[in-house]
């Protein structure tokens, strides 16, 4: 097989890149689970993942250049993390909550993603009020000149803010290079999409905005890619904002305090199980002739290692010293 | 030197910070156009509309695309067109401005300037007339400044724009066509943290900020000539952080406090100067440490009898400087 070819009806993906986001997809998945997994053993107090998200999440950020573009994401987006450059270490010290956690030393709840170098910017707990920094970063690209793109990341229940409808408003009016990616699945914890919208499909907000609004198959990870590199295209152009609704659905409850069978029937779940966005990619990447069933079955084996030794190594590091919580309130206090 | 309103200063203080760092913006409700108080006047013909930003009317984008803008590379001054209006953005200020640093373990600050004209006594009603600095002082992460006279002003604003922290600049607007002060013409600036002895004095120490000071002054003055009382009058000028050490060198000093503040008696800022005072002061103290404030009201009522009843006034301070000394 060639790698350098572009494999027809990928938007311009190679063999290696294909298998690259297949690898990315798969280690998420096995980080989510890990990190259940540790809060079930009692290791931490509380898990919050996004398996069945990784399609939506994978193929978005793997249209952005990592560590030029910026990137707000909310707290499933471990498919983000890692495609941009984190580790499943880097990703299971801050599930752990230790001391060389990138994100926040163990101050931010896990899965509230941060990384200056690869210009992953911390999030609150709050939904959505993450969503106007990223048009003010795209706003500072915009007033700079500079060619970088804002990619801000949230659930369905998100864009029942006001901060999602102030921020996708000034980013229309001052036409600013940032990509809208809602992961609409369907639930905000257990409340369904009917009860947080009369309107059927999310993209047809982004009219109201001024920009266009696109509607993906979101567990089909060539189609949400396409769709980013598009908006990012657009967006690197000039030609503002987009907005991305990638329909999916998460396989687990909304965290591990979450009983989800309180409010999804095991059938509509089961149903999703069969749109699993890996072995759906896995099926594809099989049938285009990009990878054999050893092949990928080599990834898995390799992200299984590769989590295994994240994880010892995370709950061998230290947390913080306790006088370091005092830190970092202000700028100036710095040691 | 040049004789300046509180206004004028702001402005200046801006224009001469946009021209030192091109990194400053200053974006919100009609700033082009001068702001509804022209604290913005002439700065979009001096920096064009790419410094001078209109925004949608939106307070919460406008600070969230301040910390935003201020993650990548900008330093934005955000005008709240009132204290009042700033409500929708408290989340914004609380949770993500004043927490950024701190929940990113130090890796990343949000260097903006929220301003924003706040307190009473213009006849702007129930929501055109707030104090809102002891929301703001009671957050880890902020600093929050009040001014009411020019140089301050002006010389906090410059502190407050090189700061790399998020500060909340209120503005009393009363106090912005005032006075005309005497203004340097040269760069200075006024440090965010240190208190102004205004007038100094050996029987009480009255503790005071914003508007309140000029009322805290003029009744100071009237007990002098008319009880000879010698009150020393201390302008906090900034409330977080705030000038303990001046407070207290004083109260050791004079053995008295009277603490004067324009907003809601209770909670209001003063409640903790007047903490501060009792527990780490105890030992100064002739007499009760006394708090004058309006009452535990909405402020205020757009009438004017109405609105004057409420607010403390240079009357009603000399009557509780007058209590405490004969204390």
């Amino acid at each position: 097989m060639v790698s350098v070819k572009d494999i027809p009806g990928t938007g311009g993906l190679t063999r290696d890149q294909l298998l690259d986001i297949y690898q990315k997809m798969v280690l998420a998945r096995a980080v989510g689970e890990r990190e259940r997994m540790l809060n079930r053993l009692g290791k931490t107090p509380f898990a919050v993942t996004g398996e069945g998200q990784e399609a939506a999440q994978v193929g978005v950020a793997f249209a952005l250049r990592p560590g030029h573009d910026w990137v707000v994401p909310y707290y499933r987006d471990i498919g983000v993390a890692l495609t941009l450059g984190q580790t499943a270490r880097d990703l299971l010290l801050g599930h752990l909550s230790r001391a060389e956690d990138i994100s926040s030393g163990g101050r931010n709840m896990p899965s509230h993603f941060s990384d200056p170098k690869l210009r992953i910017v911390s999030t609150s707990a709050c939904v959505g009020t993450q969503i106007p920094h990223a048009v003010g970063i795209a706003l500072a690209a915009k007033l700079r000149n500079l060619d970088e793109v804002a990619a801000t990341f949230f659930g369905d229940g998100a864009t029942s803010t006001g901060d999602c409808h102030e921020a996708m408003n000034l980013a229309g009016v001052r036409k600013l290079p940032v990509i809208f990616v809602c992961e609409h699945n369907g639930y905000a914890i257990s409340v369904p999409w009917e009860q947080q919208s009369a309107v059927a499909s999310l993209a047809k907000r982004a009219e109201g905005y001024g920009f266009p609004g696109v509607s993906v198959d979101g567990n089909d990870v060539v189609a949400v890619y396409q769709a980013a590199k598009q908006a990012v295209d657009r967006a690197r152009n000039g030609e503002g904002p987009t907005f991305i609704e990638a329909r999916t659905y998460r396989l687990v409850p909304h965290t591990s305090d979450d009983d989800d069978t309180r409010y999804r029937s095991r059938e509509e779940v089961e149903e999703w199980k069969k749109k699993d966005p890996l072995t759906r990619f896995a099926a594809w990447l099989e049938e285009h002739d990009v990878a054999d069933r050893v092949a990928l079955d080599g990834i898995s084996e390799a992200v299984a290692q590769e989590v295994d030794e994240a994880s010892d190594y995370a709950e061998r590091a230290p947390v913080a010293d306790l006088e370091s919580a005092l830190r970092h309130v202000y700028v100036d206090e710095e040691v | 030197m040049a004789e300046k309103t509180m206004v004028e200063a702001i402005r200046d203080a801006m224009s001469e910070e946009m021209k030192r760092d091109e990194r400053v913006i200053l974006m919100g409700e009609d700033v082009e156009g001068g702001g509804v108080f022209r604290a913005s006047e002439g700065l979009l013909g001096e920096f064009g509309p790419e410094r001078c930003l209109n925004t949608p009317l939106a307070e919460a984008a406008i600070i969230g695309a301040a910390i935003g803008a201020s993650l990548n590379g900008i330093l934005p001054i955000a005008e709240m067109q009132f204290a009042d209006f700033s409500h929708p953005a408290f989340d914004q200020i609380v949770s993500e401005a004043a927490r950024m640093h701190y929940r990113s373990n130090g890796t990343w600050n949000v260097p903006i300037v929220i301003r924003a004209p706040y307190g009473a006594g213009i006849h702007g009603g129930p929501y055109h007339s707030q104090s809102i600095e002891a929301f703001y002082a009671h957050v880890p992460g902020l600093r929050v400044v009040c001014v009411a006279n020019a140089y301050d002003a002006k010389g906090l604003l410059k502190s407050a724009i090189r700061d790399p922290n998020p500060v909340m600049f209120l503005e009393h607007k009363k106090a912005y066509r005032l006075s005309r002060e005497e203004i340097p013409d040269e760069d200075y600036t006024v440090p965010i943290g240190q208190a102004a002895v205004k007038r100094e004095g050996d029987d009480i120490t009255l503790v005071t900020y914003g508007l309140m000071t000029h009322h805290s002054l003029s009744a100071a003055e009237t007990v002098e000539g008319e009880d000879g009382l010698s009150v020393e009058v201390i302008d906090l000028r900034t409330v977080a952080p705030w000038d303990k050490k001046t407070v207290l060198a004083s109260v050791e000093k004079t053995g008295k406090a009277l603490i004067v503040y324009e907003d809601n008696l209770t909670g209001g800022f003063g409640a903790e100067v007047a903490a501060t005072i009792a527990q780490d002061g105890f030992d100064f103290l002739d007499g009760p440490v006394t708090r004058v404030a309006s009452p535990d009201v909405p402020l205020a009522p757009f009438a004017g009898p109405l609105e004057e009843y409420l607010l403390p006034t240079p009357e009603k301070i000399a009557a509780a400087i007058r209590d405490l000394a004969a204390y």
